[in-house]
């Protein structure tokens, strides 16, 4: 009855659609989700495809219990996914905190639209930037991924899975409505051709393993559940044996490698397009549609003689601190469009130091720039 | 040969097919002609009976900007959506209508009209209206050749409607034959 197992070839494909193709390459056989616009093409196209595939889908009461179940599923060894928006990822905020400290691997694609609350539900926005990076409790690292076209989501799709099975976290994928209601040529290659990870199994016996005990690069081996090895998982403070310990010293030595694994990692992690920054007198620093829209201004502004680059940021948690570092000792300004009321800009800014400044070209959302009001901003400064 | 960037506007009420009719033409562009093609469509919550539109950049080059900012050919398959979705700052544009179903405003941009729903209905499914519009269009215009619609009509219509929708794209396409004669639309000024 599985009549397409594998799609590989060229598609005119929706973002959304591509998203989830890209799970499917990347072996993910689960998915648990709520139907949420901009996002329900992806539950949809999840609930035709992993049957095919002979995986799982299931749709849930809630954003609360999609997540849920994704980490279950993850710890029962199936790579696992859920996409959502706004509202629905305000409410997967616990337990992305409990994706964190548990380290399960899973995909999380946020498809952005009009915000705060219920806000634009079809329309495009980028106000989750800053949630992602810290909308559950405590301290930790994420990794996220902004695309800026449907080929591209495929992509990052499968590059979240890799990286979510390398470093054993959620890895969100933030995209937003532009990008993912939009439709172009997407191509698939043959299964072989496609890098897949998967995370690391104990190299020890069972009576020798320690489920939370990190190797050298501080990501500990992930015994699934049910393999024979003993797997203890909680939300607390937790000891390399993965019973909860409630001292200041566990707490300390957890936390502590739950940010470093990714911090020390930054390289590995972290994927920027550069164009022309060498010799530019301002950069455009930006991700996702608006980075695509701002290579229009930027084009305009090069052909009025304007020496502009431009730094997308495909990876945007962790942040690439010592490139817009580098970069600020050399430039003018840094201008930075984005769907929201200034979140990256504020990481620029930091970043930057007071070295060079800072400029947001912000939009409320339901819309995206227009390249003009970018172009006008890159002028002014640049005066 | 085609224009550089050509955008293309497709609106009409919910129900009538414009998205599909859209991603036709964008897959004919994009797969079967192997342009780069971006399609981007916008309709209200209601499922049938909001105005919704379908607008296409179809490209030689990479479409960086994949939104519309003077179309070069309009269609439009309802008044109101005509009302809301017509742009004039192209008087070079050619505007597609049902004229059945729409009266434009008089402009210099230039009109070709056919009865895209009378003749869905003398085929017994009004629903091909936008089938027909869409043979139309490929005759009066070279977004892409009839054999990459064909390819790309054939690719995306459910099963055992694919006779239907092959007769509702051969009678638009006739129409448009006879009704644009040799004046086809050339939007980069190039003859064909």
């Amino acid at each position: 009855m599985t009549e397409r197992k594998y799609l590989a070839g060229e598609f005119f494909m929706s973002g959304d659609d591509a998203c989830a193709e890209g799970a499917i390459s990347a072996g993910c056989r689960f998915f648990a989700g709520y139907p949420i616009t901009p996002a329900s093409e992806i539950a949809e196209r999840m609930s035709e495809r992993l049957p095919e595939v002979a995986g799982t889908y299931i749709q849930m009461e809630d954003e609360l219990a999609s997540l849920a179940a994704v980490l279950g599923a993850s710890w029962g060894g199936v790579k696992a996914m859920t996409a959502t928006s706004g509202p629905g990822f305000s409410l997967m905020m616990e337990n992305l905190g409990l994706g964190i400290m548990t380290e399960t691997p899973c995909v999380i694609v946020d498809v952005q639209r009009g915000s705060p609350s219920t806000g634009l539900p079809t329309l495009t926005g980028q106000g989750d930037m800053m949630q992602a990076r810290w909308g559950s409790h405590g301290s930790y690292s994420i990794i996220a991924l902004s695309p800026d076209s449907p080929q591209e989501l495929y992509d990052l799709t499968i590059r979240a899975f890799n990286l979510s099975e390398k470093y054993r976290l959620p890895v969100l994928v933030m995209t937003e409505a532009a990008t993912g209601h939009m439709y172009e040529k997407v191509v698939i290659p043959p299964m072989n051709e496609i890098e897949v990870v998967h995370r690391r199994k104990p190299a020890v016996s069972a009576g020798e393993y320690l489920p939370f005990k990190p190797d050298a690069d501080l990501v500990p081996p992930m015994a699934n559940a049910g393999e024979g090895y003993r797997v203890h998982i909680t939300g607390l403070t937790h000891d390399e044996r993965g019973y909860p310990a409630m001292t200041a010293e566990a707490q300390d030595r957890l936390v502590r490698r739950l940010v470093d694994k990714i911090e020390r990692n930054r390289d590995d992690i972290i994927d920027l397009e550069e164009d022309r920054i060498d010799g530019a007198e301002v950069v455009v620093c930006s991700y996702g549609i608006s980075a695509r829209v701002s290579r229009i201004a930027v084009e305009q502004a090069r052909s009025e003689g304007i020496r502009v680059g431009m730094l997308r940021l495909i990876t945007v948690w962790p942040f690439p601190e010592d490139r817009i570092r580098d970069i600020s000792e050399q430039v003018r300004a840094f201008v930075v469009p984005e769907i929201n009321y200034g979140q990256i800009s504020l990481e620029v800014e930091r970043c930057a130091c007071g070295r060079t400044k800072t400029v947001l070209v912000p939009h409320m959302g339901g819309g995206v720039h227009s390249p003009g009001t970018i172009l006008e901003v890159i002028k002014q400064v640049a005066r | 040969m085609m224009a550089k960037r050509e955008e293309i506007r497709l609106c009409g009420y919910g129900g009538q097919g414009i998205i599909l009719a859209g991603h036709i033409i964008g897959q004919a562009a994009s797969i079967f002609e192997h342009k780069y093609a971006t399609y981007i469509r916008d309709y209200g919550p209601e499922a049938r009976g909001g105005t919704c539109r379908a607008d296409l950049v179809i490209s030689d080059e990479e479409v960086v900007y994949p939104y519309i900012s003077a179309p070069s050919v309009l269609v439009a398959m309802s008044q109101q959506a005509y009302d809301k979705y017509h742009i004039e700052n192209n008087e070079d544009a050619l505007v597609i209508i049902d004229d059945g179903l729409v009266k434009p405003v008089p402009n210099k941009q230039r009109v070709l009209a056919i009865p895209a729903r009378r003749i869905a209905e003398e085929l017994g499914r009004v629903m091909v209206a936008n089938i027909v519009m869409l043979g139309f269009l490929t005759a009066v215009t070279d977004i892409a050749t009839a054999d990459s619609m064909k390819k790309s009509l054939m690719a995306t219509v459910p099963k055992g409607t694919e006779e239907l929708n092959m007769e509702a794209f051969e009678r638009g396409y006739a129409y448009g034959l006879k009704k644009a004669g040799r004046d086809r639309h050339f939007p980069n000024g190039e003859s064909g």
